[in-house]
């Protein structure tokens, strides 16, 4: 990763205090704080922290719809599509929209955006690329938390897209609380809708290119195979069928409750707790006081004078003894 | 964590309908690790800056051959100062006079790249004139 550093920020000596008045400015409106803000979140910046502590309390309005599919399934333009048609009844929408980082140079290439220009000047839209960075599922490890910000910023929708995925990716489904799932007419649908993989976790399917030979019939297979699914038919590129997508959406979002939807939010809600938890173990282990002890346990691991169980439990003595303030949160 | 990748946005004002060139900076730049944002062809300045803001670009690319360039570039920089994005670092590619680039200089566009400029000088110019940001 040839020197392409950014020294960290100069503008403020107290990254919490620049994180709190990131965070306000964003939700007073200012569109410049907000761009900001995601930015410190992607990076996992202190300055995220704080302004997450404000923003979470302040999220938890919006609908948050996670648009997956194979590559050139459509998934931008079906998303522009479905701003446009989100726009057109009053309502607003963030997208986020997540491209793979090059492993090799770290990089990326996020070109979603390409499809989305229709919408400069409208402050009721508000687009954000994001790379992967290493993690796999089609998100990036971040993509959660700046969907929240997304969400308290005041957005009807938050519209998060996935990477063309394969068959695996179908972590998205634990970031939205609807899952729209993307086929193209005539793929072999029959024999996927049987393997696990994306179609599993759609709760609405949308067999865009609806223009191609093929796509009502792709339909009424999948319908028939996956009952309680609801499966559309859309032309994302003409607009046809988006707007009885935005109603589906609709329906779905004013079930959530009843068909446990609030129950994908509580399992979103422990699984970032349980991440946080694990990387703040990680971090008191390897601070300063217990360093030297936590290194000592990993190098014996390493040279087979150890077994990784019993590592595991010595790490958890040293959680429990170290600091004063209870890092383990017991009353 | 103390080090990001930098966000290019690469962008094509004007009508011409030639955007070979920025694809392969946009991909060379990814390879040079850069985070790139590829917005596409026959970009208003209204998107471009939009597209930078939303986007929080460190840098913005603007690849031109239409000849338009004394008129597209100038109206960027503008909207983008006016957008506060005055710490975003403004660079150009592409068929532009000598003549020309002084005054697209005093503009705020801080580097134009001719033809022949390969991606790694490019990359080491990015590198070394991008304002640190927290």
């Amino acid at each position: 990763m040839a020197g392409r550093a950014i020294a960290p920020g100069s503008s403020s000596p107290d990254p919490s205090a620049r994180g709190t008045e990131l965070a306000e400015s964003a939700l007073a409106g200012d569109r410049r704080a907000l761009a900001r803000l995601l930015t410190a979140v992607e990076n996992r910046s202190p300055a995220a922290e704080s302004a997450l502590r404000l923003l979470h309390p302040l999220a938890g309005r919006a609908h948050l719809v996670g648009i997956t599919g194979a590559p050139g399934s459509g998934k931008s333009t079906l998303v522009a599509a479905l701003v446009a048609e989100v726009r057109r009844a009053g309502r607003t929408a963030a997208v986020v929209a997540v491209d793979p980082s090059w492993p090799i140079s770290g990089g990326a290439l996020l070109g979603d955006r390409v499809r989305m220009q229709a919408f400069a000047g409208d402050d009721g839209v508000f687009i954000r690329s994001m790379a992967s960075r290493g993690h796999a599922g089609g998100l990036a490890t971040t993509t959660t938390a700046a969907a929240t910000v997304l969400d308290a910023a005041g957005f009807d929708l938050v519209l998060i897209e996935t990477v063309g995925t394969g068959q695996s990716e179908v972590e998205v489904a634990a970031a939205a609380d609807t899952t729209v799932v993307l086929e193209a007419p005539e793929m072999g649908d029959e024999i996927q809708a049987i393997k696990a993989g994306l179609l599993e976790v759609a709760d609405v399917i949308a067999v865009n290119k609806g223009d191609r030979p093929g796509a009502q019939r792709t339909a009424s297979q999948l319908r028939a195979m996956l009952a309680g699914v609801e499966v559309l038919v859309t032309t994302a590129t003409t607009g046809e069928g988006v707007r009885e997508l935005l109603a589906a959406l609709d329906r779905r979002r004013a079930a959530l409750p009843a068909i446990g939807g609030d129950g994908s939010r509580r399992a979103r809600a422990a699984a970032l707790v349980w991440a946080l938890l694990g990387d703040r173990v990680r971090e008191r282990l390897t601070g300063p006081e217990p360093g030297a002890e936590t290194a000592a346990v990993l190098d014996a691991v390493a040279a087979h004078a150890l077994d990784p169980y019993a590592a595991a439990d010595r790490l958890m003595k040293a959680l429990v003894t170290t600091g004063d303030d209870n890092p383990v949160g017991r009353p | 964590m103390t080090e990001r990748p930098i966000k290019v946005l690469i962008a094509k004002p004007g009508l011409d309908g030639h955007d070979r060139g920025a694809k392969v900076l946009a991909r060379g730049l990814r390879d040079e690790g850069f985070e790139v944002v590829y917005t596409g062809l026959r970009q208003t300045p209204e998107m471009i800056a939009t597209a930078a803001l939303q986007e929080d670009a460190d840098v913005v690319g603007l690849s031109i051959l239409s000849g338009a360039h004394l008129t597209l570039l100038p109206r960027i920089t503008a909207l983008l100062r006016a957008k506060g994005l005055d710490d975003v670092l403004v660079v150009a590619g592409g068929i532009i006079p000598d003549d020309d680039v002084a005054v697209l200089r005093e503009a705020g566009v801080v580097a134009v790249f001719g033809p022949g400029t390969t991606i790694g000088e490019t990359a080491a110019f990015i590198r070394a004139n991008v304002r640190p940001r927290d």
